[in-house]
């Protein structure tokens, strides 16, 4: 394996695993908000009991995210330092502003948030939960402008053969910007009641407060029905820009090698990748890509191999299609199990409706279980965005294997590479077993406010 | 263009922020174990900085994206530079995060006294590699006129720069047990003031060289600049102050020592960024590394705005917990209950520690 090679399997390793917390932290932030308003407004101990329970697996997981997303921020000098030099004019500027706008808010606001329990008056200690919340959220707006800028560039002039930024406007209100921004708070509220969907499930199968855990998993069906189905509206928006901005990635998504039109969509397909160009499609489904790429009924998809002569016209000689099997099954991951979780919800809610969801020992299975699909869901739906980017490490300005640390050797990458596998591996392990464990733990009493013997709030380290 | 001297000057608040903030934090983690006797007491030490750690560390993420939007030129050459050096940093940083959260969240000894551990470890890795960093910048590293590095690991490890690396470690420990002596109480508060005493005089004579060296290195005047004589008060200062007992204003003045410290390596460095051994006419500068004017532009503006609010809520978060931790508040419940009913908030020496803001 080549310098480029082992930097890459390095990113991809440490993004994706700082991408399962990520979600959980800005779902789970904003539900935990919902759940101390609900409190704050009627001063009901089961919503104070559901915020304390709740707070302590955001917080159990917030601490992962942040220590990853160390690793996130550092990254690019260290493995991508020709890429940095390059672009840092343009893309450093949206993380510094993340650190600043977001990262603060976030870390400072959790502190307050967590010890503030008996220093804060109850409608500041609402704020600082809301606060943690906009944070996560002011987050991802930045990372992800940032981001969209290497799947589409906008807003900059090249000086030189060095792109400069000269619209900042024009980085925030890029289309790739705004629907995959969208796209992705969108999942990760997904995600947030998931996991709130089975800890509540897992709760009530073992008899663990019905009256109490039937509330969060209401909560938590309410905000999960709309999210995944605005998610999946939004990606097909999505999918409909990116087709124009790169065509590549979806119609290597469709592994489509010629042009056509209409064209249809193939639930499965037997072969296939980037030698095999006639693979045998299973259950094709007319006009449905050239709806979900165009949104018109016969619009037409451009295949492969004419791309693939337009950029070696454009750029150059050079191989330009992204690796195929990754795009077409990443595609279709990321799709079924949206549907998935969406018959998942929609049977929960009927239930619910019907009054039988805490009794529903089937359903409550199934719910436990499905807290592992959008974590599925999300990893498909990035490498279907990252690895439909290459060989670009910015669309049309830079190749990923230009982009790579020249002063750093096979050997220092193989180094970190181990070292962050075995401690992401460690830290995973910790995080998932103290999540479980306290995902079973039986719900803290509500806090007696004049209880003077009892001066440890109960979340502390 | 004025703004880039300007940026250089922002950085340099933010890693000076950084380093008098974490910089009591690294102490309280490498001396938790050592204040705190038995688990209650670690985890009153811990407590003192629960709340504001986490805070205090988004200075070093965006002391580091700073860099990267103002100086892409610098952010490129030190990161991938330092590599290996940064791979340990991160470790030593993740591990370290994370063992505050999740120590107290299984009630077993073996499992407490490993994240202590490591807690400690981390606390004491992390400054002594980013002052090695530091130092690296001013002493020179293996440059080719490409602003490529081409040294190895090795050529990290200076005399300099691995001297820069301790005084930060030590001014780190004094600013820790002053801050502990500030923020607990009885036993701990004693053993910190104690520990305080027997580190104030080895930070200070480090001080004291790390200040000399450092204006050599930088081939300046013969005379000190105001900010390596400042360096040398304070931490002077911070010495007497000490024996004297007096924890808030040794806290104030160790963080002075911290600030003039970090900032006269700074100062020795402008223009330049990172030096070269190679040749000086390769040297990174503010000039030949920065962004373009517009992106200078739009960064001086979030700054302007985002930076005072930053400021703002960090101090009031000091205020909030301003109160000193008591080791009775850790102790199970029936031990509580025997103690004597003394109040666990010392009304006096409640003062927010100072130096929160800058």
């Amino acid at each position: 394996m080549t310098n480029v090679d082992l930097a890459r399997w390095q990113f991809a390793f440490v993004t994706i695993n700082h991408f399962f917390f990520v979600p959980v932290t800005i779902g789970l932030a904003f539900l935990t908000a919902l759940l101390q308003t609900a409190w704050y407004r009627s001063k009901r101990d089961e919503y104070l009991r559901l915020t304390r329970f709740f707070g302590t697996l955001l917080v159990i997981n917030v601490a992962i995210g942040v220590v990853t997303g160390l690793v996130q921020e550092f990254q690019f000098g260290m493995n991508w330092s020709a890429y940095s030099r390059l672009v840092g004019n343009i893309f450093g500027a949206p993380l510094a502003m993340e650190g600043l706008a977001a990262f603060f808010l976030e870390s400072t606001f959790l502190g307050l948030w967590l010890f503030g329990w008996d220093k804060l008056s109850r409608r500041v200690h609402l704020l600082t939960i809301w606060l943690v919340s906009l944070g996560t959220v002011l987050s991802a707006a930045f990372i992800m402008a940032a981001n969209s800028w290497m799947q589409h560039p906008v807003g900059y002039v090249m000086v030189n053969g060095k792109p400069q930024l000269n619209d900042i406007w024009a980085v925030f209100t890029n289309q790739v910007f705004v629907w995959g921004y969208s796209k992705v708070l969108l999942a990760s509220l997904v995600t947030g009641a998931a996991v709130m969907l089975a800890v509540s499930a897992w709760q009530l199968r073992h008899g663990g407060a019905p009256e109490v855990f039937t509330r969060s998993a209401r909560l938590a069906l309410i905000v999960l029905v709309p999210a995944i189905l605005f998610t999946m509206l939004v990606g097909d928006e999505l999918g409909v820009i990116e087709a124009k901005y790169q065509p590549m990635k979806i119609a290597a998504a469709e592994a489509q090698w010629t042009t056509c039109q209409p064209c249809s969509f193939s639930l499965f397909q037997i072969g296939g990748g980037n030698n095999d160009h006639t693979p045998t499609q299973i259950l094709a489904i007319p006009h449905l890509l050239s709806l979900l790429a165009t949104n018109h009924w016969d619009g037409k998809v451009i295949g492969l191999s004419p791309l693939q002569s337009q950029y070696q016209k454009q750029f150059g000689p050079g191989y330009y299609v992204p690796n195929v099997f990754i795009q077409y099954w990443s595609m279709r991951v990321m799709a079924y199990v949206g549907v998935l979780v969406l018959l998942i919800a929609v049977y929960g809610l009927w239930l619910l409706r019907r009054q039988k969801l805490a009794t529903s020992r089937r359903f409550l299975w199934v719910a436990i279980w499905a807290a592992v699909l959008p974590f599925l869901m999300n990893t498909a739906g990035w490498l279907l965005t990252e690895s439909g980017r290459q060989p670009w490490i910015v669309q049309g300005i830079m190749l990923t294997k230009n982009g790579v640390s020249s002063s750093v050797g096979v050997t220092s990458i193989v180094i970190s590479l181990v070292i962050f596998v075995l401690l992401y591996g460690v830290l995973a392990t910790v995080d998932l077993m103290l999540m479980l464990k306290y995902s079973r733990q039986q719900l803290p009493p509500a806090h007696a406010e004049t209880d003077a013997d009892a001066p440890v709030p109960a979340v502390q380290y | 263009m004025r703004l880039v001297p300007f940026w250089f000057i922002v950085i340099t608040v933010l890693w000076t922020g950084f380093f008098i903030l974490e910089g009591f934090d690294f102490g309280v983690g490498m001396l938790h174990g050592v204040v705190g006797r038995d688990d209650a007491g670690r985890r009153a030490a811990i407590n003192t900085i629960g709340p504001l750690w986490d805070g205090n560390e988004v200075w070093l993420i965006v002391a580091g994206a700073a860099i990267f939007a103002a100086f892409p030129g610098w952010y490129a050459t030190m990161f991938s530079g330092f590599y290996l050096a940064l791979v340990l940093l991160l470790a030593s940083l993740m591990v370290r995060g994370v063992s505050f959260e999740y120590r107290g969240k299984r009630n077993a000894l073996r499992w407490r006294r490993t994240w202590d551990g490591l807690l400690t470890a981390g606390s004491l890795l992390a400054p002594l590699l980013i002052g090695v960093a530091l130092g690296d910048l001013l002493t020179g590293l293996p440059i080719n006129s490409h602003q490529e590095y081409t040294g190895s690991f090795w050529n990290l490890l200076q005399p300099y720069g691995l001297f820069t690396g301790i005084t930060f470690v030590l001014i780190c420990l004094l600013s820790g047990a002053t801050f502990l002596g500030l923020k607990t109480t009885d036993d701990l508060r004693e053993r910190a003031g104690r520990l305080a005493r027997r580190v104030a005089p080895v930070t200070g004579a480090a001080v004291v060289a790390f200040v000399i060296w450092t204006h050599v290195t930088a081939r300046s005047t013969f005379f000190l600049n105001p900010v390596e004589l400042l360096a040398i008060l304070a931490v002077i200062a911070a010495v007497w102050l000490v024996y004297d007992h007096r924890e808030g204003f040794a806290f104030a003045a160790t963080t002075v020592t911290m600030a003039a410290c970090v900032v006269s390596i700074f100062t020795g460095l402008y223009p330049n960024v990172m030096v070269s051994s190679t040749n000086s006419a390769y040297n990174l500068t503010v000039h030949n590394t920065a962004s373009g004017a517009y992106s200078l532009k739009v960064m001086t503006v979030v700054v302007v705005i985002f930076l005072p609010f930053v400021l703002a809520y960090q101090t009031w978060t000091y205020y909030v917990f301003r109160r000193r931790v008591s080791r009775r508040e850790f102790l199970p419940l029936t031990g509580r209950h025997a103690a004597p009913s003394a109040p666990t908030a010392t009304p006096d020496g409640a003062a927010p520690p100072a130096g929160q803001g800058l």
